[in-house]
């Protein structure tokens, strides 16, 4: 198999997986643009004049307030029919003995029977996702928040668009909060006065309520305040733990009632009170989602005055909830919020019972007019901003505001116009402000489920893909590259033909469908051949040979992704299950009788029928690699972060810079230690290079290393040295630390760079002896009289010289009396590939340490140490097939994906965004970037998923270590040969070698499939990692934890996985570009040594 | 093999799983609120003792293995003391893997101790009685083909099932049920005991089932 073809294949899986990532998330993860923009009073939303009377009065805006105080009661997950009057006679429907929800706020019933004209209950309709936090920011901004609001601070909630809180703050009135504490992140600072409470225990109804109705009536009595805001959780936390139709809701409804009744008792005239739930509740209690349940709540509105002009219809009103935010606004006096896209409830400025019906339709014209002012002034600024609104709608809306606009101003223009054009008017403005916002809707607010379950299938038939493929690869034979062709081709045509249906309808191209077309239509060959081998003699199950316990383990974590206590215990539940994977790899080598001498054990164990060989290794050599291993864990695992949700946990101090630390000794102390991290992990790599001989030559690369690493490490720790006490320096050094602390990161990470440069550029660093020796040479190579011509030639030339090699270099060995049978490993030739991915980790590890605080240069030295005792135990369990087909074991894999994850969350790492390491991107970048934004965006997310890279690229690692590990078996069981004899040179020499790397070099088709299998298992993993998080985001969508846990995890899972697979290409093309580079030197040494 | 060897086997193990039994039943005549999630560490003490008790006596009755030619007194002596000291060792050997494995190191010690102890009871103490402490022996028996007598497999089976047990007895442990019995070391304990019954019921009747095909080299 080709080199190339290997890439391309790998690349292709990758790319299926992207288009399905991207499939999933475009369907899952709504996104939207927050503006900035702030409305204000003395800047009127459009052109004309603003309604009569408003300049004049004080503290009025765009219009005249009609209210100067407002009661806000928040009843969480106030589900309309909970608040719906209850008519004993109505046939057909349930009574409200039989639901215990039902009929329960008797005195919204009695207000709305006894005042007509002075409250409205409506069904307020609520848009996806229902989720507490997205609702408050919709009632405050008026606008549909999404999961992901672009451009929005991931390190704090606090809301940066225009709001209601905001306005209201800035004109001067005094906001009094009590309840739930999201409202603190969301408006920090904004509240004159606040009493916040935890909403983090569901399972307590009644903490915050009683906490609120501790301070409700003393602070309304006080008068200290403008707007009054009690946002209550019993009802929803009510309908999480027991669900709606359980008797304690009845409780709680029933308590909620007298809040409400015993407010209604404490308003003065001035005062409006607004009653409204954010969202509902599923028969079970849950929301999130977008079912008719979750998205009708209730709200009710009621003033001691009479506002409205007409009594409350039989049925209540359906309005958007986002009508409340312009509603209040104008009924303030405040100016709409700039992005609102709600619609005023018209009827509220109608003037009360006794005003002339004209003059009452002017008025609601005027607030509708300025509400679509403000409408088409943010569709305006919005659409310039972006693309996501449909161009040919937005030019109709256009048109409509036009129309509507001049009529109104028409009709102000004629003093005495009739009623019926004022109607017509009012009619123009609501249809302009409905179009608006199903224009909005139609972009932001809704899941697509279709796209979802796309998404979802396409990462499934790729994960199919590679455990098929992955299995294929050790057939012989296997024709891949007719297979890749088909599918190129026909993934080719999908796009096309999906292009040319475009094309013929006339629609817009959308990108990612596209790219769905071209992934589903190169699937196709791969289904038809899958299907093919199925219907065959081998049937699937023989084809999926993954062990049970590996399976276990995979199945576990996997499983673990469908719970949000253990996507948030994830930190850890990997180091658990990665140390169950390690013992049970030490027992199982037991087991198979690899640990002990065969004398120990009673039974016969010499026949022949046994597939293991004799052991490889002393008694407890794989129980102590265990051991080492399960401790460099726990120790990593002491660099913990809690993530937010649990309040009991405490973050390793550790995980904070030095600069933050007070008291001299202490931080000096530290900084030893992180100092002596950096030097232990360059020693060890170094010494581990030496063992293999890779120090020798005075190649560039291997200079490199012996000079650029140690350099690399000054430059850290003199950073290190300048951040953790930068503002201990002198005043007259300050300058010099400032220029230093930006010169010093950037100098090693182009040392960094220039050594993968380098490396890339000479990969081979074998130390090349010209001596007497190459006569003897000759010898070997006189079969050949020619240069060789073929590759054929060559791969039979090619061992005979590397044998040779062998033997002279030992003979060499022998005269200059230096220790150590490691004759091979001498000439680096056995190590060629291992070495320079371990250097290339290395160079890759330096600047990624940097990026990080000071003591986690802790972790990455645990980080080497793990994975090198990792390789040493794998290896340990893998015998070394001669000639190939080459396999990397699943439980390898499996407990190397284990690893990342488990180093990911060591670095001091979680998947929420209020944990990203934001000060990654000023490492080197002390003032900030100023507009650019991909390079800070670069140097956070290297920081994020920085264990994700490296392992990724060192994954080939696996396959090569076997071989590595091949000089040490043969070594041990000579030893007590030596012992015996003397004359050990010349009696060894009949034996057979270790070959080392270079096995994989005299089988170069089964190398290039190991490689193949390799990443297909790898891409599988991995694969179905993020398979098991979308399809745990799309099923749990109603879930509480929807948007604080999986979501995010989610993401999370889905960059880390498109860092992996480019880590893995580029860590496969690496050993590819040394194995050219081998390839190229040993035809070089075949033709000197002809001349 | 004989189905009488079987049959003793069972009874045997029923003894062992009866025993389990009497130390929840039998202290809290005894003892005032006694429970198993409440007085915890009491439990584990007791069901420990009794486990061990009942072990010892089998192994004194029944006497499945068939060695130890020399029987000095000193000889015994020393025995009883090895024995004594290779559980003492397994004890601390599994409260470190319990600490490598995430538990706390510094709280809960005593905790984390006894769930060391009662699993070393289902454990090393099973190997004590049937294999002497004869760290060979052990490791024999529990690699492939190494068993040579129906008592060694369902010695295995039982020991393997005890480790799985406690195992699974982890995984509550994250979920925010809040149940008294998710609490550290309590779900692992319990898992442990039930695998430890599971291994005895299981055994016998795997062995029965499998009977034909068992054949033991030394037998
Ligand atoms: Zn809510
Ligand atoms: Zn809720």
């Amino acid at each position: 198999m080709q080199k190339v073809l290997v890439l391309l294949f790998l690349a292709w899986v990758c790319f299926l997986y992207y288009i399905g990532i991207v499939l999933f998330t475009s369907g899952f993860l709504l996104t939207r643009l927050e503006l900035t923009n702030q409305s204000s009073c003395q800047e009127p939303p459009g052109p004309g004049s603003l309604p009569w009377g408003s300049q004049g009065k004080p503290g009025a805006c765009w219009m005249a307030s009609r209210f100067s105080r407002v009661v806000w009661l928040l009843i969480d997950a106030l589900r309309f029919d909970f608040a719906q009057p209850q008519h004993s006679h109505v046939p057909g429907k349930p009574s409200a003995a039989s639901l215990p929800f039902l009929g329960k706020l008797n005195s919204l019933q009695r207000i709305l029977e006894m005042q007509p004209h002075h409250a409205r209950l409506y069904r307020s309709q609520v848009d996806p996702p229902t989720t507490t936090m997205q609702r408050l920011k919709a009632l405050t901004t008026g606008s549909l928040p999404t999961f992901i609001d672009a451009g929005s601070n991931f390190a704090s909630h606090a809301i940066v668009e225009d709001n209601l809180i905001q306005q209201l703050a800035s004109a001067g009135k005094r906001v009094v909060f009590m309840g739930d504490d999201t409202w603190k992140d969301l408006f920090p600072g904004a509240f004159s006065q606040a009493f916040f409470f935890s909403s983090f225990n569901v399972r307590d109804l009644h903490t915050v309520d009683n906490g609120i109705l501790e301070h409700l009536y003393p602070t309304m009595d006080s008068g200290e305040w403008d707007v009054l805001i009690a946002h209550f959780l019993g009802v929803d936390h009510c309908g999480h733990k027991h669900g709606p139709s359980h008797p304690e809701m009845a409780k709680k409804l029933s308590q909620m009632d007298q809040v409400i009744q015993g407010v209604v008792e404490h308003l003065t005239n001035d005062t409006l009170l607004v009653v409204a739930g954010d969202h509902g509740m599923t028969i079970n209690g849950d929301h999130g989602g977008d079912s008719e349940l979750e998205v009708s709540a209730a709200l009710f509105l009621y003033s001691p005055t009479a506002i409205f002009s007409s009594v409350p219809p039989e049925e209540p009103e359906v309005i958007p909830q986002v009508s409340l935010v312009p509603t209040l606004a104008l009924l303030l006096g405040l100016p709409i919020p700039f992005g609102n896209i709600g619609e005023v409830i018209a009827e509220l400025f109608s003037g009360g019972t006794d005003a002339h019906p004209h003059s009452s339709a002017l008025a609601q014209a005027s607030a509708l007019h300025i509400n679509a002012q403000q409408v088409s002034r943010f569709l305006h600024t919005y659409s310039a901003a972006t693309q996501d609104l449909q161009v040919s709608e937005l030019h109709r809306l256009q048109n409509l505001f036009a129309k509507a606009s001049a009529d109104y101003q028409q009709l102000l223009q004629s003093a005495q116009g009739a009623e019926v054009p004022l109607q017509t008017v009012i009619a123009e403005l609501q249809q302009f402000l409905r179009g608006a916002r199903a224009l909005c809707l139609e972009s932001w607010a809704r899941f697509s489920l279709v796209r979802m379950a796309g998404g979802a299938v396409l990462l499934a038939a790729a994960c199919f893909l590679c455990l098929l493929a992955s299995q294929w690869t050790t057939r012989p034979g296997f024709p891949f590259s007719p297979l890749l062709l088909t599918s190129v081709a026909c993934g080719l045509a999908g796009a096309i033909l999906y292009a040319g249906l475009l094309a013929a309808t006339g629609l817009k191209l959308d990108s990612v469908i596209l790219g769905t077309a071209a992934a589903g239509g190169s699937l196709l060959p791969f289904l038809w051949k899958a299907w093919a081998g199925c219907g065959s003699k081998r049937s699937l199950a023989t084809q999926l040979p993954i062990p049970g316990p590996v399976l276990l383990v995979l199945f576990l974590r996997l499983a673990a992704f469908f719970s949000d206590s253990f996507v948030v215990a994830e930190a850890r539940a990997t180091p658990f299950l990665l140390g169950s994977l390690i013992l049970f790899l030490v027992a199982q080598l037991h087991w198979e009788g690899q640990l002990l001498p065969s004398k120990l054990l009673t039974t016969s164990r010499l026949s022949f029928s046994a597939p293991t060989g004799p052991p490889r290794h002393g008694g407890t050599y794989a129980l102590r690699l265990g051991v080492g291993l399960l401790l460099c864990t726990r120790l990593a695992g002491l660099f913990h972060r809690c993530p937010e949700e649990t309040p009991a946990c405490h973050s390793s101090p550790w995980l904070s810079p030095l600069a933050s630390m007070v008291g001299g000794r202490a931080k000096n102390l530290w900084y030893g230690v992180c100092v002596g991290a950096l030097v232990a992990l360059l020693i060890v790599v170094r010494l581990w290079l030496r063992r293999y001989g890779n120090l020798k030559s005075p190649e560039p690369p291997v200079l490199f290393v012996r000079w650029g690493l140690p350099l690399m490490a000054l430059g850290t720790s003199a950073y290190w040295a300048l951040a953790s006490g930068a503002e201990e320096a002198p005043p007259h050094l300050q300058a010099l630390v400032a220029g230093a602390s930006v010169l010093l990161p950037r100098a090693v990470m182009g040392l960094a760079a220039s050594g993968l440069l380098l490396l890339l550029w000479r990969p081979v660093t074998v130390l090349v002896k010209a001596g007497p020796g190459a006569s003897r040479t000759r010898t070997i190579l006189t079969p050949f009289s020619g240069p060789p011509t073929s590759q054929a030639d060559l791969d039979y030339v090619v061992p005979q010289i590397y044998r040779h090699m062998q033997e002279e270099f030992r003979g060499r060995l022998e005269r200059t009396q230096s220790q150590g049978p490691l004759t091979v490993a001498a000439y680096q030739l056995g190590s060629v590939y291992s070495a320079a991915l371990v250097t290339a980790l290395v160079l890759l590890a330096f600047p990624l340490l940097l990026l990080h605080v000071e003591r986690i240069s802790l972790v990455f030295l645990l980080l080497f140490l793990q994975s090198f005792l990792l390789l040493h135990l794998l290896a340990a369990g893998i015998p070394i097939s001669t000639t190939g087909p080459f396999t990397v074991p699943w439980q390898a894999v499996s407990a190397w994906a284990l690893l990342a994850t488990q180093t990911f969350y060591s670095t001091g790492h979680q998947p929420v965004f209020p944990a990203i390491h934001w000060h990654a991107a000023f490492v080197g970048f002390p003032e900030g970037h100023g507009s650019s934004t991909w390079l800070p965006a670069l140097l956070v997310g290297a920081n994020t998923f920085a264990s994700h890279l490296l392992f990724a690229v060192g994954c080939p690692l696996l396959l090569l270590w076997p071989f590595l590990c091949e000089s040490q078996g043969p070594r041990k069981r000579r030893k007590p040969l030596a012992m015996e004899a003397e004359t050990r040179g010349r009696f060894e020499e009949e034996e057979e070698e270790p070959l080392m790397e270079m096995r994989l070099r005299d089988a170069p088709h089964h190398f290039n499939a190991a490689l193949l299998q390799l990443g297909l298992k790898y891409l599988f993993v991995l694969g179905v990692q993020i398979l098991a998080c979308a399809l745990a985001a799309s099923i749990l969508r109603r879930h509480l934890m929807v948007w604080k846990v999986f979501a995010p995890k989610f993401i999370f899972e889905a960059i880390g996985f498109a860092v992996s697979s480019v880590g893995l290409l580029l860590g496969i093309a690496l050993v590819m570009r040394v194995d050219g580079a081998v390839s190229s030197w040993f035809r070089k040494l075949v033709l000197a040594q002809q001349t | 093999m004989k189905d009488t060897d079987i049959k003793r086997l069972l009874y045997t193990h029923l003894l062992c799983i009866f025993s389990i039994f009497l130390s929840t039943f039998i202290p809290s005549f005894f003892l005032d609120n006694f429970s198993i999630l409440e007085t915890h560490l009491t439990w584990l003490g007791i069901c420990s003792v009794f486990v061990t008790a009942v072990n010892l006596m089998l192994y004194l009755v029944v006497k499945p293995n068939v060695s130890s030619k020399r029987s000095s007194l000193s000889h015994k002596v020393t025995r009883v003391l090895k024995c004594c000291i290779y559980f003492l060792m397994s004890c601390f050997l599994l409260h470190v893997v319990f600490v490598l494995y995430g538990a706390p190191l510094t709280e809960l010690v005593l905790e984390t101790f006894l769930f060391a102890v009662i699993l070393s009871t289902y454990t090393t103490v099973p190997c004590l009685c049937l294999l002497g402490p004869n760290l060979r022996a052990w490791l024999r028996v529990f690699s492939r083909n190494g068993v040579t007598s129906i008592w060694e497999n369902s010695l295995q089976i039982t020991t393997i099932s005890s480790f799985v047990g406690a195992w699974l007895g982890a995984f509550p442990i994250p979920l925010d049920w809040e149940r008294p019995w998710q609490v550290w070391p309590i779900s692992c304990t319990l898992g442990a005991t039930f695998g430890y019954v599971a291994g005895l019921v299981i055994s016998p009747l795997w062995i029965y089932r499998n009977r034909k095909q068992l054949t033991y080299k030394n037998n």
